[in-house]
């Protein structure tokens, strides 16, 4: 029998706590050859980053255990292994990468001595390293890497700072690369350049890749082949173009009819009546920097409205500005036809009544320390007019209903919920107020693709009984497609494009929004194949 | 839009949240060391009440023919089973006694720069800059005096009282509450779910006590724990230099302090006084230690789980 380069043959592991045994992993095999991308395509909580980190012997024992199973690096037993054999593999043979490169980089020392550290560690002599490290940093694409070489990490990009994680799990030249969803904090446009990087790389060193993900997205881009698992199992394997096109399990439909940019697109609302929300010329300044600029907009009643744009392009400052979280510098917001920047504190207070905010983290937007009675009645005791204190009870379990929650977990706490659920119990305090319009920053993107379909269904259900308003902020353009009525394109602070859905996805105008459309990763790995060659003509001839 | 009747049709009896007090006693079982904690701690209340009204005279009584007694004489009287001092006063009854005195300067100093350097603290974090600044230079002059220099310059200009004392030594221990909470505040006040309340309208007020502080306490329950025992024994510093406590007055560290000169022929003099401020600040701190748990609902689960179990 051939040696494969890395076989997992029936590992189970368990985690002990103290609400009983979790079953992580339960009996999964797969195994990767060389030079070949391996996917492992899992929602939260299913199983994907245990086996990854079994192989690290990254799993902390107890309270976690391998009950069975093993794991053959070049028909090795890692499992059987010394602890001292298996840290000169680590890093030397097997290398990793994260999702959040920031965390993973040590702010205090500078990034040439991080990458130099991994070389000195296996026994290579100081005065090679710094060649070997500018060369490294060249070859993942940092400009100016003699230089940039004694830079720390806070004076790079988040995609740059990917990049430098690259190099840094490229300097010993490992057989096999985890990439933990090395893309999922990134920008569109800086994932496709991180993937096509690895890609790259891939190709030049023979390594093995082995790719963890929730996107579909990033599979269809990159894998050769997709391990899909669910609570703990494999569900299914094959090619990605197999598993797209032709998936066996009920979970992989399920998951594959979940990805958002195929449904049909909304009807436009009829724009004939006065608009619920008129911004013009906003504008706010941090000091001599720009974070907004001329931003123009209207938000027609029962419309959705979504403003997509990258990271620092000034989606996230438009709505606070708009909620007086921050002070804009100059600019004009009629809500109903007052303006919202000018008003005393004492109108502010009734207003924010009819604009409510759905946070991005909800697991950061509820007070851990108080119970979802508390979190969704604190509306009722800020503003005192809405309703006595004797129907407070049944309003929140009413408003529970509504979101799709039980009545009966009203004095539960946060914690105790998933993080669907959680936005959802958001989404009631929001409801709570009866705003006409609600602001969602980024409301799903921290949550899985199903729970992303549900909560949208759930915002366009309610917009549906309401006639409720939306200005929906997201970096996920796809998303976006499905929801909205009409889209704004911002980038570095200023809206490059705005117009109905179907006009920005179908015929847009600037090179910016095609741009955003052509990296938005498509589930289907032909199709994908084809944006990247669109991609890749754009950059060659840019019109 | 209003709540309907046809909405309750379908909800089922939703019952009330648990009573507080119920869960917390509770809570408190599950956790034994805790619970015995308390339970010394009650008894050394109990002492600082009712102690100088009723051993007030035999504590005082000397016998000079008991001098420094051996402890575990368990012919003589129950007031004499841990020895007499170096008057011949039973230390039992005067450890009794003396609980009121130490207990008082040390809650109250505790107290005192708990409550004012929190208040400081949240006000300095979650207000303007300048206000901030202010307050913080304060907390920066303060913390530059040794604090014993301080309460001793204090003391030797006022006279030497035990609300003096409180008071002195709560000023010296204010900046490190003022700190802590300050430092809190800022990064809780940038927390989302602050944001979601200023979104509702909440009122500052509102978002401080309701929002920031009871993520700021615990940790300012824990620092105040462990300042009890710094106080204890800062108050009997002072009492050793003549500035603190005077005799026929009495505290734990006091006594620790007279019976100083006998360690090396008399050891139970210092050692039974001390003893009770070790335990008083264990009790302390395991019970702060239960407090962090009991508080967090996301830990919460450890003390409920055993009692279901024992249930």
């Amino acid at each position: 029998m051939d040696k494969r380069l890395l076989d997992v043959r029936n590992l189970s592991v368990d985690f002990h706590t103290s609400h009983g045994t979790v079953h992580a992993v339960r009996d999964v095999s797969w195994h990767l050859e060389r030079g070949e991308t391996l996917a492992i395509l899992g929602e939260s909580g299913s199983g994907k980053s245990v086996s990854a980190s079994a192989i690290l012997n990254l799993i902390d024992m107890p309270p976690g255990e391998i009950t069975s199973g093993e794991i053959l690096f070049e028909g090795e037993d890692l499992l059987q292994m010394s602890g001292e054999r298996r840290r000169k593999l680590n890093g030397h043979r097997i290398a990793m990468i994260f999702q959040d490169p920031l965390s993973h980089l040590n702010p205090v020392y500078s990034i040439g001595f991080q990458i130099a550290e991994t070389m000195t560690a296996h026994g290579i002599s100081k005065s090679e390293t710094r060649a070997r490290t500018i060369e490294l940093l060249e070859r993942v694409g940092i400009p100016e890497a003699a230089t940039k070489v004694d830079a720390y990490p806070h004076q790079f990009s988040g995609g740059q700072r990917q990049r430098i994680m690259i190099a840094m799990a490229l300097a010993l030249k490992p057989d096999i690369l985890i990439a933990d969803e090395p893309t999922t904090a990134l920008d569109v446009t800086v994932q496709a350049q991180i993937l096509a990087l690895l890609e790259e790389l891939q190709e030049e060193t023979g390594m093995g890749l082995l790719l963890i993900t929730h996107d579909l997205g990033v599979v269809a881009e990159i894998a050769d082949r997709v391990v899909v698992m669910n609570s703990g199992q494999i569900v299914e394997t094959g090619t990605a173009h197999e598993v797209y096109h032709n998936p066996q399990h009920p979970y992989t439909q399920n998951l594959i009819a979940a990805v958002p940019g195929d449904g049909d697109l909304a009807e436009q609302v009829d724009a004939s009546v006065q608009p619920i929300l008129e911004i013009s010329d906003l504008a706010k300044h941090y000091g001599g920097f720009v974070a907004l600029e001329g931003a123009s907009l209207t938000v027609l009643p029962g419309e959705s409205v979504a403003i997509v744009g990258e990271s620092g392009s000034g989606k996230s400052t438009l709505a606070k500005t708009l909620l007086r979280l921050e002070e804009a510098t100059s600019g004009q917001a009629l809500f109903e036809g007052k303006d919202l920047l000018s008003m005393s504190a004492k109108e502010m207070f009734d207003i924010r009544r009819d604009i409510q905010m759905v946070f991005q983290d909800p697991t950061q937007s509820l007070n851990p320390r108080m119970s979802i009675y508390d979190i969704i009645s604190e509306a009722f005791v800020i503003h005192p007019n809405i309703l006595p204190k004797k129907q407070w009870k049944a309003r929140v379990c009413e408003l529970l209903e509504q979101v799709g929650l039980k009545a009966e977990h009203i004095h539960r706490y946060p914690h105790q919920f998933s993080g669907g659920q959680r936005q959802r119990i958001a989404i009631a305090r929001a409801l709570a107020l009866e705003p006409k319009l609600i602001i969602c920053d980024e409301a799903v993107s921290a949550l899985d693709v199903s729970i992303q379909a549900q909560v949208l269904a759930l915002l366009t259900d309610l917009q549906a009984q309401l006639g409720l308003s939306y200005l929906f902020i997201a970096h996920d353009l796809p998303l976006v497609r499905d929801f909205a009525h009409r889209v704004i394109v911002m980038k570095r602070g200023k809206i490059v494009e705005q117009g109905p859905v179907e006009q920005i996805f179908e015929a847009p105008r600037e090179d910016y929004t095609r741009n955003l459309i052509a990296a938005s990763l498509s589930p289907d790995p032909a199709e994908q194949a084809r944006r990247r060659r669109a991609l890749r003509d754009m950059e060659r001839h840019p019109a | 839009m209003t709540v309907s009747e046809q909405t309750h049709i379908g909800i089922p009896e939703i019952p009330d949240a648990p009573n507080p007090i119920l869960r917390t006693l509770r809570m408190l079982w599950a956790d034994k060391f805790a619970f015995v904690s308390a339970m010394f701690l009650v008894l050394v209340l109990l002492s600082a009440v009712l102690g100088p009204l009723l051993l007030e005279d035999i504590a005082t009584k000397q016998n000079l023919r008991g001098r420094n007694m051996p402890p575990f004489d368990f012919s003589k009287d129950w007031q004499f089973w841990l020895g007499g001092d170096a008057l011949g006063r039973p230390l039992l009854a005067r450890i009794i006694v003396a609980a009121q005195n130490t207990v008082f300067v040390a809650a109250g100093a505790v107290f005192f720069s708990l409550t004012i350097g929190t208040s400081l603290g949240l006000v300095a974090g979650y207000t303007s800059k300048t206000m901030s600044q202010v307050i913080m230079r304060v907390a920066d002059i303060i913390m530059s005096f040794p604090s014993l220099l301080l309460a001793v310059i204090v003391l030797f200009m006022l006279e030497s009282s035990v609300f003096n004392l409180v008071v002195v030594l709560a000023i010296t221990r204010i900046p490190v509450y003022l700190r802590t909470a300050r430092a809190e505040t800022l990064e809780v006040r940038e927390r989302m779910f602050v944001q979601a309340a200023k979104v509702m309208g909440a009122s500052t007020p509102r978002i401080v006590f309701r929002h920031i502080l009871p993520v700021v306490f615990p940790t300012l329950v824990t620092i105040a724990t462990l300042d009890f025992a710094f106080v204890m024994l800062a108050e009997s510093s002072l009492s050793f230099l003549g500035i603190g406590i005077q005799p026929p007055e009495i505290t734990w560290g006091l006594m620790v302090a007279q019976g100083r000169p006998y360690l090396t022929t008399a050891w139970w003099l210092s050692f039974w006084p001390g003893l009770a401020i070790i335990l008083t600040t264990l009790s302390l701190n395991l019970l702060s230690h239960w407090m962090r748990t009991a508080l967090d609902p996301a830990q919460r689960w450890r003390l409920e789980n055993v009692r279901k179990k024992n249930g």
